[in-house]
């Protein structure tokens, strides 16, 4: 097996973004390949100012759980969702955006950060990334 | 041979990992990294990684809450 960790990113929700962003970082940072998968609520994550825009999966309450979680964040020196996703290009990881989504939402690749985009694909895209990776996980 | 100094003091995880990471990539064969940070985890996970990586570890020491582990690539 070849150290590969892909992650399948389908929650849009911001704390579930940071736990797949950290995890595909420390993948890299530990000298893994990583790849990211970003499929149907995740996906819009990936549109033109969309990253930080998710709500929290649990007491958003409105954007007020959001905005509380987000100030101890803060307090706690936590780096942002742009910060981690550079990091994590800057590391080589490789982002894959899900067509079909694109489709059913009519998103086009013109409202995506297509310079964060290695590829668009589709269910097979992600087998073949995954098919010798240690570690996958779905978000 | 160079030094690269990271300074990661008051940073959480991921950050003190990936920027770890960033300077060995920058990094030439035999130079050494000093990475200075707070963050108790990454104490433990840096040399962790550095062996994941067959990064050699040439000192690793807590003054206070500080912590400063060198490593030679």
């Amino acid at each position: 097996m070849s150290d590969k960790a892909t992650i399948v990113v389908h929650s849009g929700d911001m704390d579930k973004l940071y736990s797949a962003l950290i995890i595909g970082n420390g993948a890299l940072a530990m000298g893994m390949e990583a790849t990211m998968y970003f499929t149907f609520w995740g996906l819009l994550r990936l549109k033109k100012g969309g990253l930080e825009k998710g709500p929290l999966s649990k007491m958003h309450m409105l954007g007020m759980g959001k905005r509380m979680i987000k100030q101890r964040m803060d307090k706690q020196n936590v780096a942002s969702l742009q910060r981690l996703m550079a990091d994590f290009k800057e590391l080589g990881g490789k982002i894959i955006a899900c067509e079909m989504t694109m489709e059913i939402m009519g998103v086009k690749a013109s409202d995506l950060n297509e310079e964060l985009i290695d590829t668009y694909g589709a269910v097979g895209t992600y087998i073949q990334e995954s098919r010798n990776a240690a570690l996958t996980l779905f978000i | 041979m160079a030094e690269l100094k990271v300074d990661v003091r008051g940073e959480t995880c991921p950050v003190p990992l990936v920027e770890m990471r960033k300077a060995l990539r920058k990094a030439g064969q035999g130079d050494i990294i000093e990475i200075t940070g707070t963050h108790p985890a990454s104490k433990k996970e840096i040399p962790m990684a550095a062996e994941a990586l067959s990064v050699k570890i040439l000192s690793d020491e807590q003054l206070g809450n500080e912590w400063k582990i060198k490593l030679q690539k």
